[in-house]
């Protein structure tokens, strides 16, 4: 494996197939927790810290023990059994042993149990064919990937709350708009990456 | 075609009691203990996260009260229902808090007082306009009227009415939040029993104050004459109550030349 391999995945993860806005995957904590920059971050450190946990068990799970039974069909629902329980063990773990970065991330952990993001970063890394340490980069380059677009956005949501906005747009509908805005800016990154690295 | 359905029912099963068996065992080595008496101390408190107490916010005072680190009567806004409370979970007797409320000492609204003859137009707030010019009235002591109490008040208690802020005593929690804001100081935190209030911050001489506004106390000190139980004391040209002393006869308000004493009740939530 390649070094230059690894940067483009990661690179590419976080900018051009960024989870958020390009794929328009874990919509709801983008939405929900964007209002303020360190609860966007906290909540940025949490999905990377669960894609890579989730990752590094539902590989090997995947190739040893479904792809061996050829059940690779059952991949959503063993997925998510095993995201949701390892998210549980986690904060038990974490509540024990790490007190602080409980407190930090607690709040956080338990809405990523069922994040799609965080299902959709462990099917993609199957079903791109990537090997373990591949995989591992990849999960890696969406959590900061899922972290850029959430400080970016708080950063867009705080002046929008400044704004004077027509009452008919005022909430959601400017939020929304907003999103898509800042996804549109992404989609600037398309193609670079394969010439970044040439 | 039965047996691709077993194994697949089989290794789901197998997974998910796995899943299941990891958690019971780590929930059961890994339990911290949450000490009861926090539990049941933060349900009593309002969790309005104030910082009253001096603590950073409920949870910390409730942590603070568990391991006896703090005295259970240093909520305001749960009054004495929250210290009773307290006590019977804690098992000790405490002396209720004095209930108090937030309130302007000053009466200077745009009918009563001079405004200079310039126009602001910067960054808004009272620090900022204090900051740069003293603020927009003539009086450099009493309420310069932008809010900024009304902004940091955690219950939207305080709402700014002819350039003067009011605090309505049936939403304020008296957490001082105001006080610390104002850079005036011309918010204060009275016993709520108070019957008479002085609404004048200008310790100014008593000529040059009356130039600014019509409501101000130049100190003649008649309220001080009159008052049976010497609660009133005049210094730098302000009436001061001792709401200690004061038995509440509102004789000081009955002799008052300038109306800047005001009978009160807020209990009643009157005014006048």
């Amino acid at each position: 494996m390649d070094f230059k391999g690894l940067i483009i995945i990661l690179m590419g993860s976080v900018l051009v197939n960024n989870y958020v806005l390009s794929r328009f995957l874990g919509i709801c904590p983008f939405l929900g927790v964007s209002k303020k920059l360190n609860q966007a971050v906290g909540m940025g450190i949490s999905v990377t810290f669960v894609m890579l946990m989730a990752t590094a068990v539902t590989w090997p799970i995947q190739k040893f023990i479904l792809e061996n039974f050829g059940l690779g069909y059952t991949q959503t629902i063993v997925f998510i059994l095993v995201i949701a329980s390892l998210v549980q063990f986690v904060e038990i773990v974490l509540k024990k042993f790490i007190p602080s970065l409980h407190k930090s991330l607690g709040v956080y952990l338990p809405l990523i149990t069922t994040n799609c993001a965080v299902l959709g970063v462990t099917i993609n890394n199957i079903t791109d064919g990537y090997n373990f340490v591949e995989s591992m980069v990849s999960s890696l380059g969406c959590g900061l990937g899922f972290m850029l677009a959430m400080v970016i956005f708080s950063g867009v949501r705080s002046r929008i709350d400044e704004s004077s906005i027509p009452n008919c747009f005022r909430g959601l509908p400017v939020t929304l708009i907003a999103a898509s805005f800042v996804s549109l800016a992404f989609f600037g990154f398309a193609g670079i990456i394969e010439n970044l690295f040439a | 075609m039965v047996t691709a359905i077993l194994t697949a029912l089989l290794v789901v099963a197998i997974v998910g009691i796995i899943a299941g068996v990891v958690l019971v065992v780590a929930s059961h080595f890994f339990k911290v203990e949450v000490d009861e008496t926090f539990t049941k101390v933060r349900e009593c408190l309002p969790g309005a996260n104030c910082g009253a107490c001096g603590f950073a916010g409920c949870d910390s005072y409730a942590e603070a009260v568990a391991n006896g680190k703090a005295e259970a009567n240093l909520c305001v806004p749960g009054g004495a229902s929250t210290v009773s409370q307290l006590s019977e979970i804690l098992g000790v007797e405490l002396s209720a808090t004095e209930e108090k409320v937030a309130f302007v000492m000053c009466n200077g609204d745009c009918n009563a007082v001079d405004y200079m003859d310039v126009v602001y137009e910067g960054v808004e707030g009272c620090k900022a306009s204090k900051l740069i010019y003293g603020g927009p009235s003539a009086c450099k002591f009493g309420c310069i009227g932008c809010g900024d109490c009304a902004e940091v008040c955690p219950v939207n208690a305080i709402c700014v009415h002819d350039n003067l802020a009011h605090i309505n005593p049936d939403l304020c929690i008296a957490c001082g939040l105001c006080a610390k804001t104002c850079p005036n100081k011309v918010i204060d935190l009275i016993p709520k029993k108070s019957k008479v209030v002085v609404m004048c911050n200008n310790p100014e001489k008593g000529a040059v104050a009356r130039k600014h506004c019509k409501n101000v106390c130049f100190g003649c000190k008649k309220c001080e004459r009159v008052c049976p139980t010497q609660a009133i004391k005049v210094e730098n040209n302000i009436a001061r109550i001792d709401y200690n002393k004061c038995s509440g006869c509102r004789e000081c308000f009955d002799s008052c030349v300038t109306n800047c004493i005001k009978a009160v009740d807020f209990y009643e939530g009157t005014i006048g």
